[in-house]
């Protein structure tokens, strides 16, 4: 059985006490909210801590407040499984919970945490092994080594982004609030994640994620779609979060397109958004943005499915996200979480 | 023997003797005598186990992939606290394997690693933290070999070796044999069709990890406690590498949370903790991590697979000649019989008249492939059922006639000279073709949704043990308890299948008692008379008729007394409710427990063995050990999918299958297997793969699994698993215990190749391997909408010299199962007792 390492473990009851504690060696303490990642990552030994900063005592961080005219703010520490049963986030942003319900599987879902989801690390088929497979290949650049086996001649980590909740936050335009003892900041959650498979938050490690923040609905719309192998459990090998708003005409006035898990971070496929602008939702626009919106993604061999096909998949899931917000017909059996029928 | 063997016809076969029926609980759907204890959690596994004063035990596994052993350092280890022991190569240096001709592990390596995750030392220590920080101590240097990664680099003849014997250079084994004039069967064809195949390797992913715990029991014995399928030939490899007596080793399997075949080798970790608890004088504790149960592994080859076959313009085969590649990875394990089992069963669901079969096994540094459910015979029965598909569509026959108007008749005995008992297949097909009401939907519903059949069959047991003896495959001892209740002892093993419950009821039901009577004592080496293990389908049938026949031995023993008590002729006296009375006059009669007092009085302590052996197959020449069995199960099955065209994703909605079982023995036992076999069925389809990665060679020599844990092997959940709709088919075998054969393998093997089938009938493409991956079927259907043939698949098969042909002539043929030309091409007769190469 694989086992933990040696850690100290604190659980402080307050932020304040939170945020001093982190300060107190920030390099080496791991902030654990649900653990669904984190635990699994330490018992391989590819994520290291001397101490384990548990937020669990801070009920301060749980729970969802605020409205969808003047926008919500959700605790980090609230577990996906309570985000699904809030009412008011449900009538706001249900497109948000078709993301929240696709992580992971139920069982996880009561553990895990919006926040823990926003800050998972990256993930690659080289790099979350267990320490002896990672010795085997001599480590990667994310840990000890100096190559990316993804793409060896390349000078970055290809990690791979997969978080469900990002790229939908993302696309409706939704923040984070930072706190430390040197103050509080809040970002914009491009600002928040950075398309390095090792620096992949701008988060300092002396700062602990204490809110999202979502934007008033004001007439905008969202969805999610995700791709992977299986109904539950997996992580997105694609994940597709657009917002949009439309004029009284039925024109695209807004829309934000982010790709999920085809790249470090979410990413914008300002591309696609270029094509739609303006125009009405009809199939050939769909088609025409869903071929626009490739061009950005960067699908490598580094998780399930081969990466030719991961990206010939973003033309179809983007149509779907469009089509579902526009109301048009579906094609194909293709919907929001694998195939319906 | 000169004399013809035996070949029944279908009148000798219905003049059998009478096959044994039921009386009362046979057939029944009764509880699991160990259900209670597995949903409670109250069921204790080898990783359950606790003894005083117990020690950890962690392996250190190699981390390069082929490579010469130069030192192994052990002091920074030793001088860990809590590290009690270090074991490397040298202190157990007599190799094991399963099979005689295979010898070829050691429970720590010797002189050379030849896959990542080879176990080179192993700890033990007061914790298993300690021992885990010990094994990251120890200082291995090796001297790199060159890497042998899939089929080109053992085919390519400037690599290293990485054994010295063998059948050619990287070739572990290579075989040829043809079954009449095969040259005339094609001849005769009007249509000759050829495909190359690949099935994936893929493995058994087992919940429970395998786990063993060793304890000393003074004066130089030890038992082991270990989840293993085998015990026996765990008992029999303990001996051999500790050198002790076998008398000294006790092996005791523990209840298997799931096995598939992964338990039925002797392991490295078996052994070594048996070694560590001798010296050490302590228990100790090793269980796997999910990581090192992938890198045991012994499951399915990935096979490359040739299949041509002659046709009629009625769809009537005249031939067919398969070839087969394995890809065997870094040691023998079953690898030789696997080779044979690729080839062996392909005769008897159709007559195929004359028959060809090529195979050959080859090493490569990747974890050993072995037996996995169905062992061998999934991938040639995929490429035989998607090629008959193709076949029926290129002949313009409906697949499911094709099939119906060539199956072999119950009796028959094979080109390849095995004997088919009762065969129920045409059954199974209109089974599945009424539910699925095939001949009014298919090809009706629309593109993206298709229909698919296939068929298979399998053994019920293999009908030669391992090692060559003439003693019985399964023993079954009862002991008569004056309170009525009857212990059974039995080698059999547990892992899931329920064969715990079979052997129970079996006793019960001849002594009409219930199964709370029955005390189980099962799979233990001192205790229990041998059983040879849960592999090959074995168990019902073979223990099966042991425990029926110690169990009507108890009857012959009690009766006589009874009866000369009642004053009631013997004849007329009923074991039934827990009674022995007169048929005539229910009420005139004894319970049990007292019918076993008056026994016990008159005629001492009771006990009763039973033993079976099975019958002697007609093959007489080299391979013809590999097949025969005492009867074979059949199943159909159906598949409708559903498939997205823009994506190549693909949700089977729908599986009907029907299972030939011979007899249920317990119909909610039977239904259990087949669901389970087609849930693992659908993932061999369309998931699982036990996938490597080869680094760029210019930068490394690593070759690893790709993904050695159960988050990136896909496995199908619950939410991928379609309806089921089972029929179970009863057409009874004279061989079995009531007429039951198999079930826990055979309804396994029509389940892939009706996939492929249904989604070529969906969206018109095919996907010539497995599992059928979404990138497959779109590349597929962009080359058919380019106007080419819409398939994915192996371009080609490699140029393998498989050496001269045996030829045996067929029965039709009037041949008499021997080999005509055996002497000529120098290859000795007999079955499984090859001749081993001299080291090179």
């Amino acid at each position: 059985m694989l086992r933990l390492p040696e850690l100290e473990f604190v659980a402080p009851s307050t932020v304040a006490d939170a945020v001093k504690m982190l300060a107190e060696d920030p390099q080496g303490t791991r902030i654990l909210a649900g653990g669904t990642d984190l635990v699994p990552n330490l018992k391989r030994r590819h994520q290291h801590a001397r101490r384990l900063l548990s937020l669990g005592r801070l009920k301060e961080l749980r729970g969802v407040s605020g409205d969808p005219e003047r926008g919500l703010r959700i605790g980090a520490m609230t577990t996906l499984r309570a985000l699904l049963r809030d009412g008011a986030l449900q009538r706001a942003w249900p497109g948000f919970l078709t993301a929240v319900r696709s992580i992971s599987s139920p069982v996880l879902q009561s553990m895990g945490t919006l926040g823990g989801n926003l800050c998972l690390d990256t993930r690659c088929t080289y790099y979350n092994q267990t320490e002896e497979w990672r010795s085997a290949i001599g480590y990667c650049m994310k840990e000890v080594g100096d190559t990316c086996w993804v793409a060896p001649s390349s000078s970055r980590c290809w990690a791979i982004a997969a978080s469900d909740s990002a790229p939908l936050l993302m696309a409706i335009g939704a923040r984070v609030k930072l706190v430390s003892v040197r103050g509080t900041r809040e970002l914009s959650l491009e600002e928040f994640l950075l398309d390095d498979g090792i620096r992949y938050l701008s988060k300092e490690p002396d700062e602990l994620l204490t809110e999202v923040i979502l934007p008033p609905v004001a007439n905008w719309r969202a969805t999610y779609w995700k791709l992977r192998r299986r109904g539950s459990i997996d992580f997105p090998v694609l994940g597709v979060g657009t917002a949009l708003r439309l004029t009284d005409q039925g024109k695209v006035a807004e829309v934000r397109i982010v790709l999920g898990a085809v790249g470090s971070a979410p990413l914008r496929a300002r591309g696609a958004e270029a094509v739609l602008a303006g125009r009405e939702l009809s199939e050939a626009a769909v088609l025409e943005a869903g071929t626009a919106a490739q061009e950005v993604a960067t699908a490598l061999d580094n998780t399930d499915f081969t990466m030719v096909w991961r990206r010939q998949m973003v033309p179809p899931y983007v149509a779907g996200t469009l089509r579902e917000l526009g109301g048009l017909p579906r094609v194909g059996l293709i919907g929001a979480d694998g195939l319906e029928c | 023997m000169n004399s013809r063997p035996e070949v029944a016809t279908r009148a000798e076969v219905l003049l059998m003797p009478e096959i044994k029926q039921p009386n009362g609980l046979i057939g029944t759907p009764f509880r699991r005598v160990d259900a209670v204890g597995k949903v409670t959690g109250r069921t204790l596994y080898a990783d359950d186990l606790s003894f005083p004063r117990m020690v950890f035990m962690k392996l250190l596994r190699s981390h390069v992939p082929h490579a010469e052993i130069v030192s192994i350092d052990t002091s920074a280890a030793l001088a860990l606290p809590g590290v009690l022991h270090i074991l490397t190569g040298k202190d157990m240096p007599e190799p094991f394997g399963i099979l005689p001709v295979s010898q070829d592990e050691h429970a720590l390596c010797l002189d050379k690693v030849r896959f990542v995750g080879d176990p080179v030392a192993a700890v033990a220590a007061l914790s298993e933290e300690a021992a885990d920080a010990a094994c990251k101590l120890l200082r291995v240097e090796y001297r790199a070999l060159s890497t042998i990664a899939g089929y080109d680099d053992a085919l390519d003849p400037s690599k290293d070796l990485i054994h010295s014997y063998g059948d050619d250079r990287n070739f572990h084994k290579k075989l040829s044999m043809r079954f009449g004039d095969l040259d005339a069967g094609f001849a005769e064809a009007d249509t000759v069709l050829e495909d190359t195949v690949f099935f994936e390797g893929n493995t058994h992913l087992p919940m429970e990890m395998h786990a063993c715990t060793a304890v000393p029991e003074g004066d130089g014995r030890v038992a082991i406690y270990s989840s293993t399928q085998t015990p026996h030939y765990l008992h029999k490899a303990l001996t051999k590498v500790l050198g002790i007596p076998a008398s000294w080793i006790r092996v005791i399997a523990t209840t298997n949370g799931g096995g598939f075949g992964g338990k039925t080798d002797p392991f490295n970790h078996e052994i070594a903790a048996a070694k560590m608890a001798l010296v050490l004088g302590r228990p100790v504790r090793m269980s796997l991590s999910r990581e090192e149960v992938f890198m045991c592994h012994r499951g399915r080859h990935p096979t490359l697979m040739r299949i041509k076959t002659g046709f009629k313009k009625d769809g009537t085969i005249t031939a067919q000649h398969l070839k087969t590649l394995l890809d065997g990875g870094a040691y023998g394990s079953y690898g030789v019989a696997s080779t044979y089992y690729t080839g062996a069963l392909q005769c008897v669901t159709y007559k195929i008249p004359t028959y060809q079969f090529d195979g050959a096994r080859v090493w490569t540094n990747k974890p050993p492939c072995g037996p996995k459910r169905g062992h061998g015979t999934p991938q040639p029965r995929f490429a035989q059922e998607v090629h008959l598909d193709k076949a029926a569509h290129q002949l313009g026959i409906d697949p499911a006639e094709l099939r119906l108007q060539q199956l072999q008749p119950a009796g028959a005995v094979t080109a390849n000279w095995l004997k088919i008992g009762s065969m129920g297949l045409e059954q199974c097909i209109r089974a599945v073709l009424d539910g699925s009401q095939w001949k009014e939907r298919r090809g009706k519903l629309g593109f993206g949704r298709g229909l698919g059949i296939a068929c298979g069959s399998y053994l019920s047991g293999a009908g030669l043990p391992i090692y060559w003896n003439h003693m019985p495959h399964s023993g079954v001892q009862l002991k008569l308890d004056r309170s009525g209740g009857v212990a059974v002892f039995c080698g059999e093993t547990e892992c899931g299948q329920g064969s715990d419950s079979v052997l129970a009821a079996c006793v019960a039901d001849v002594l009409g008692l219930a199964l709370t009577d029955i005390r189980l004592c099962v799979a233990d080496t001192d205790l229990t008379p041998v059983d040879l293990g849960s592999y090959s389908s074995r168990v019902t049938l073979m223990m099966g008729n042991a425990a029926i026949q110690a169990a009507e031995r108890a009857k012959e023993l009690i009766a006589p007394v009874v009866a000369a008590e009642l004053g009631v002729p013997v004849g007329r006296l009923v074991f039934a409710d827990r009674r022995v009375f007169d048929a005539e006059n229910p009420a005139c009669g004894r319970s049990f427990a007292e019918a076993v007092v008056m026994a016990e009085s008159k005629l001492g302590t009771l006990g009763t063995t039973g033993s079976y052996t099975p019958p002697r197959a007609p093959g007489r020449f080299r391979g013809a050990g590999v097949g025969p069995s005492p009867a074979y199960s059949y199943s159909a099955c159906i598949v409708e999918a559903a498939v997205d065209a823009t994506t190549g994703l693909v949700r089977v909605s729908d599986v009907w299958i029907a299972h030939d079982v011979g007899r249920a023995l317990n119909p909610v036992l039977t239904r259990g297997q087949v669901e389970g076999s087609i849930y693992m069925g659908l993932g061999e389809a369309l998931m699982e793969e036990s996938a490597f990665r080869r680094l760029p060679k210019k930068l490394s020599n690593a070759l690893v699994h790709k993904f050695p844990n159960m988050l990136e092997y896909k496995s199908p959940t619950f939410l991928e698993m379609p309806r089921i709709h089972t029929t179970i088919v009863e057409e009874p075998d004279a061989n079995g215990p009531y007429g039951a054969k198999e079930v826990g393998q055979g309804p396994l093997l029509p389940v892939m190749p009706a996939v492929a089938n249904a989604i070529f009938d969906a969206v018109g493409v095919r996907v010539d391997q497995v599992p059928i991956q979404p990138w497959m079927i779109l590349k597929a259907l962009q080359e058919k909408q380019r106007g080419g043939a819409g398939r994915f698949g192996p371009a080609k098969f490699p140029e393998v010299d498989y050496g001269p042909a045996l030829h045996v002539p067929t029965p039709t043929e009037g041949g008499d199962g021997k080999a005509r030309n055996a002497e000529e091409i120098g290859i000795r007769g007999g079955t499984m007792s090859e001749t081993r190469k001299e080291s090179r």
